[in-house]
C-alpha cells in the first residue's frame, strides 16, 4: 500500500457509509452525503498531486465504462479515477462496436452485467437511460450523463471546485448561463447548489430556457449583464452548434454578442468572480478565449482536475457499499 | 346459437338510453333482448328459461369502445384481432372499432372486408373497422371513403396522424358528408408536437424530456372546427385532453356545429406526474397532461360535453416499451381495465354511474348508428354483468392482451366483470 496523505487518511477513517447503491441524480442526494463526498474528494485531490497516485481501495473490482455517446474527457476521467483506486477498468463504446447493433439498451446492459462488473458508468443520449439500466443490472450504476436530465458527477466536481475556490458554497451567487433547456449539467448543478445553499440564477435567451423553470425557485434573466450582476460564479454551458443558425438562436455571432461571456459582460459580476465551463468549449460562441484562458478568473482547468477526484470519491463510496452487500 | 331463452334476474339495471337505474331483469331470446323488466319481480317465466341470478350485481349494456388498435393485419406480435377480442370480452366490452393504421392500412374496401370476416370467424365480440380518411393514412389523397362505408366501415380517421394539409381535410369532410360518413381527427399541431415525449411543463423540464405545449391541441382543433363550420360535415374530435381545447370545443358546440368529442380513460385517470421515474407504460399519445387539464377533462365528461370515453387500447410489446422514455413506443392497453377504471369516478362521487355508463354504451353506439349499447326490447343481447364494488388490483402480466403495457399496473380499482354476453352468447365469465 502506498502512503496516503494525512488528509485523505483522516477522511477515509471516518465511518461514513454512503447509503445508496447507484449514483443517478443530484436530487437523490442529501446535504450530508454531498458534504461527505466533497470531503473525500478533497483528500483525493491531494493524492492526485503526489508522484505516487495509486491506492488499492477498489482492488479486485471491475469498473465498466459504457458510453453510448462519445465523450473523451468524462470517460478518461472515470477511467483514471478507477485505475488510481486499483480497479480493473474496461471501456465499452457500443456506438462503434457491434454490441448495440439490433440490441436494445437493456439487452446490452444485461449482456455486460453477466460479465460481473461491480461499477457500471453509463452515458446515453436519452433522459432516464441510467435509471432504466439500474433497474435491470445487479451492479452499481453511475450516471455519467443521461440525455437532458442529469450529470451528477459533474455537479459534484463543480461544487468541489467552488468550495475550494471560495471556502464555502452556502450564500454564493451562481449564474448558470446559456443553453439551460438542453443541459443536464445545468439541472444537476441547480439541484446540488440549491441544496448546499447557493443562490442560483439562470441566464439565456427564452428559446434556451426550460419551460416553467421559474417554478424551480430561481431567478431567470434574458439579459446577460443583469443576470451576472454581482455573481460570485459565472457558469457557462456548452452550446450545441446545430442549435444555432436560426433554430434556437439566429446566428453564432448574434448569440456571442448577447450571451457570450466576454470581459465586458463579466465586469458586471462581483470583483472576485470565477468562471466555470464543463467543456468542451466553443470559443467565440459562448465564451471568449480571453476570459477562458485567464487563470485569475477561470476555474475551467481546476474543474477537470476536480473531476477525477470527485469521481474517485463516488466510486469509493459506492464500492464500500458493495462490500456490505456481499 | 342457443335457442334456449335466458333470464337475468335479481340485477340492478343501468340503462342510460332510457335513463333507468334500478332493480329489474332482462330476458334474452335468439340473441336479442326479448323483454326488459323494470322492477324487482320478473313475473312467471316458462320452464325452459335458463335463469341467471345476478345476486344484485349490475347489468349494463355491453360497452362500445370506438378507439381500439390491434396488430392485425401486419404486426400480430403486438395483438391479434382474437387476443384483442378476448381482452374486450374480459373487460365487458362487446363492440370495438379498430383503427385503420395497420399494415396494410385499412384504406380500401377489401381490407375492411378482411377485418369483418376475421371478426365473424373469431365469434367473440363485435368488431367494426374504421377506415383511413386518406390513402395510407398519409394525409395526402382521399381514401375510398364511399366504398369502405359500403363495405362496413363505421367512420374514417387517420388515427394518430393529424391531416396537416387543410385542403385535404376540407375535401375529406365535404366528401364524407355526402356519404353520411363521420370523420374523426386527432387535434395535434404537428410542428409543436414533433419529437415530443411528454407535455410541456415543470415536470418534463425537470426530467429533461422533449415536450409539447398543451396549446398544440387547441391550435389544430380550432382549424378543424373552422373547416367543420365551412363544410357542415359531422366531425368527431379524437381525444380531447386539455382545458384550452375543451373550451374551444364548448364554443363550437354552443354555435351548433355537428361535433362530438371523445377522451381516453388514460387522460381521465393519470397526469404527467404518473410518469414518475420514466415509466414508459405511461407514455401515451397524446401525452399525459397536467392535473389541471385532467380535472378539466373529468368535468367535461361529467357535464356531457365530452360524450364518449374510449380505452385508446394500443398494445406495445415489452421490446417496444423497455427502452429509454423518448425512444419507447407510445400507447397503453385498456380494453380490460376500461370499465373498472371508469367506475372510479362513481366510487369517488365525481360522476353519476348512469352518466359514466352512457359514455361507453349508447353515446358511442348512437354516434355510429349501432343498435347495441342499450337495454331495450329488440336490441342485440350485448350485456355485461358486473360487481360494482368488488375490489381488484390490476396485474399487467395477467391481462389477456398479448401486450401487457398497462399504466394501471398495480392500481387498486373497484368493479369486476362477472359475465359478458354478445348476441345472447356468453363470451366471458369470471
Amino acid at each position: 500500500m502506498n502512503a496516503t496523505p494525512p488528509g485523505l487518511n483522516e477522511v477515509l477513517q471516518r465511518t461514513f457509509s454512503f447509503p445508496k447503491r447507484h449514483f443517478l441524480s443530484s436530487t437523490d442526494l442529501n446535504e450530508v452525503e454531498v458534504e461527505n463526498l466533497l470531503d473525500l474528494a478533497d483528500g483525493f485531490v491531494s493524492l492526485n498531486r503526489q508522484t505516487s497516485k495509486k491506492l488499492d481501495l477498489l482492488k479486485g473490482r471491475t469498473l465498466m465504462n459504457l458510453f453510448f455517446e462519445n465523450s473523451t474527457r468524462t470517460q478518461s476521467s472515470f477511467e483514471l479515477a478507477g485505475k488510481r483506486l486499483g480497479a480493473d477498468v474496461v471501456n465499452m463504446s457500443p456506438r462503434s462496436s457491434s454490441i448495440a447493433k439490433g440490441e436494445t439498451l437493456i439487452d446490452t446492459a444485461v449482456t455486460l452485467n453477466a460479465m460481473q462488473p461491480d461499477l457500471l458508468v453509463v452515458r446515453h443520449s436519452s433522459s432516464g437511460a441510467a435509471s432504466l439500466l439500474s433497474q435491470k443490472v445487479s451492479c452499481s450504476v453511475i450516471n455519467a450523463g443521461d440525455g437532458q436530465h442529469e450529470h451528477p458527477t459533474q455537479a459534484l466536481l463543480d461544487a468541489l471546485s467552488m468550495r475550494r475556490a471560495f471556502g464555502r458554497i452556502a450564500g454564493l451567487k451562481v449564474a448558470i448561463c446559456g443553453d439551460v433547456a438542453h443541459s443536464r449539467v445545468a439541472r444537476s448543478n441547480l439541484a446540488l447548489l440549491q441544496m448546499l445553499g447557493a443562490e442560483v440564477r439562470l441566464v439565456g435567451p427564452p428559446t434556451l430556457m426550460p419551460p416553467q423553470a421559474d417554478r424551480w425557485n430561481v431567478a431567470i434573466f434574458h439579459d446577460m449583464r443583469e443576470g451576472v450582476a454581482g455573481c460570485d460564479v459565472v457558469m457557462m454551458l456548452r452550446l450545441q452548434l446545430e442549435r444555432m443558425d436560426g433554430v434556437m438562436a439566429p446566428s453564432q455571432r448574434e448569440y456571442f454578442r448577447f450571451f457570450g461571456l466576454d470581459r465586458e459582460k463579466l465586469a458586471f459580476a462581483a470583483p472576485h468572480v470565477r468562471v466555470m465551463h464543463p467543456g468542451p468549449m466553443n470559443r467565440g460562441v459562448e465564451i471568449d478565449s480571453d476570459v477562458a484562458d485567464d487563470l485569475s478568473v477561470s476555474l475551467i482547468q481546476d474543474q477537470v482536475e476536480m473531476g477525477v477526484a470527485a469521481r474517485m470519491a463516488v466510486l469509493t463510496s459506492l464500492a464500500a457499499r458493495l462490500e456490505n452487500d456481499r | 346459437m342457443s335457442s334456449r331463452p335466458i333470464a337475468f334476474a335479481n340485477v340492478r339495471l343501468v340503462d342510460p338510453a332510457s335513463g333507468y337505474d334500478g332493480p329489474g331483469g332482462v330476458i334474452v331470446t335468439e340473441g336479442v333482448i326479448a323483454d326488459v323488466v323494470k322492477g324487482a319481480d320478473l313475473g312467471s317465466l316458462s320452464k325452459d328459461v335458463e335463469v341467471i341470478d345476478g345476486k344484485g350485481a349490475l347489468l349494463l349494456p355491453g360497452l362500445v369502445d370506438i378507439r381500439v388498435k390491434t396488430g392485425e393485419p401486419g404486426t400480430e406480435t403486438k395483438e391479434t384481432l382474437k387476443s384483442a377480442a378476448l381482452a374486450a370480452a374480459a373487460g365487458g366490452v362487446t363492440s370495438i372499432v379498430v383503427q385503420p393504421d395497420t399494415h396494410p392500412t385499412i384504406d380500401e374496401p377489401s381490407v375492411v372486408d378482411f377485418i369483418l370476416r376475421r371478426a365473424r370467424d373469431i365469434e367473440l365480440v363485435k368488431v367494426y373497422p374504421a377506415g383511413a380518411a386518406t390513402k395510407g393514412a398519409e394525409g395526402q389523397r382521399m381514401a375510398e371513403i364511399g366504398l369502405m362505408a359500403e363495405a362496413g366501415c363505421v367512420y374514417v380517421t387517420d388515427a394518430d396522424r393529424p391531416i396537416v394539409d387543410s385542403k385535404v381535410l376540407r375535401r375529406v369532410l365535404a366528401y364524407a358528408k355526402a356519404f353520411g360518413v363521420l370523420v374523426a381527427h386527432r387535434p395535434a399541431d404537428p410542428w409543436l408536437s414533433a419529437g415530443a415525449a411528454a407535455s410541456e411543463g415543470e415536470f418534463a423540464s425537470r426530467m429533461g424530456l422533449p415536450s409539447v405545449p398543451a396549446i398544440a391541441e387547441k391550435i389544430m382543433l380550432e382549424r378543424d372546427l373552422a373547416l367543420v363550420e365551412l363544410t357542415g360535415a359531422p366531425f368527431l374530435v379524437d381525444q380531447l385532453t386539455t382545458a384550452d381545447a375543451i373550451e374551444s370545443f364548448r364554443r363550437a358546440r354552443d354555435r351548433g356545429l355537428p361535433v362530438t368529442a371523445t377522451t381516453s380513460i388514460n387522460h381521465l385517470s393519470f397526469n404527467e406526474i404518473d410518469i414518475g421515474d420514466y415509466r414508459t407504460f405511461c407514455k401515451v399519445d397524446p401525452p399525459l397532461r397536467s392535473e389541471d387539464d385532467r380535472q378539466a377533462v373529468i368535468e367535461a365528461v361529467a357535464s356531457g360535453l365530452i360524450s364518449v370515453v374510449v380505452s385508446a387500447h394500443a398494445p406495445a410489446p415489452a421490446e417496444d416499451k423497455r427502452l429509454p422514455y423518448d425512444e419507447a413506443a407510445p400507447g397503453a392497453v385498456g380494453l380490460q381495465t376500461l370499465l373498472p377504471a371508469l367506475l372510479t369516478f362513481h366510487h369517488e362521487g365525481r360522476i353519476p354511474l348512469i352518466d359514466l355508463i352512457r359514455a361507453v354504451t349508447c353515446a358511442p353506439a348512437d354516434l355510429l348508428g349501432l343498435a347495441s349499447g342499450r337495454l331495450a326490447k329488440g336490441a342485440p343481447a350485448d350485456l355485461v354483468l358486473c360487481d360494482l364494488n368488488a375490489p381488484l388490483i390490476i396485474d399487467a402480466d395477467k391481462l389477456v392482451s398479448k401486450s401487457k403495457n398497462s399504466p394501471f399496473d398495480g392500481r387498486r380499482l373497484q368493479g369486476k366483470v362477472l359475465r359478458t354476453v354478445v348476441d345472447g352468447r356468453t363470451v366471458f365469465s369470471a
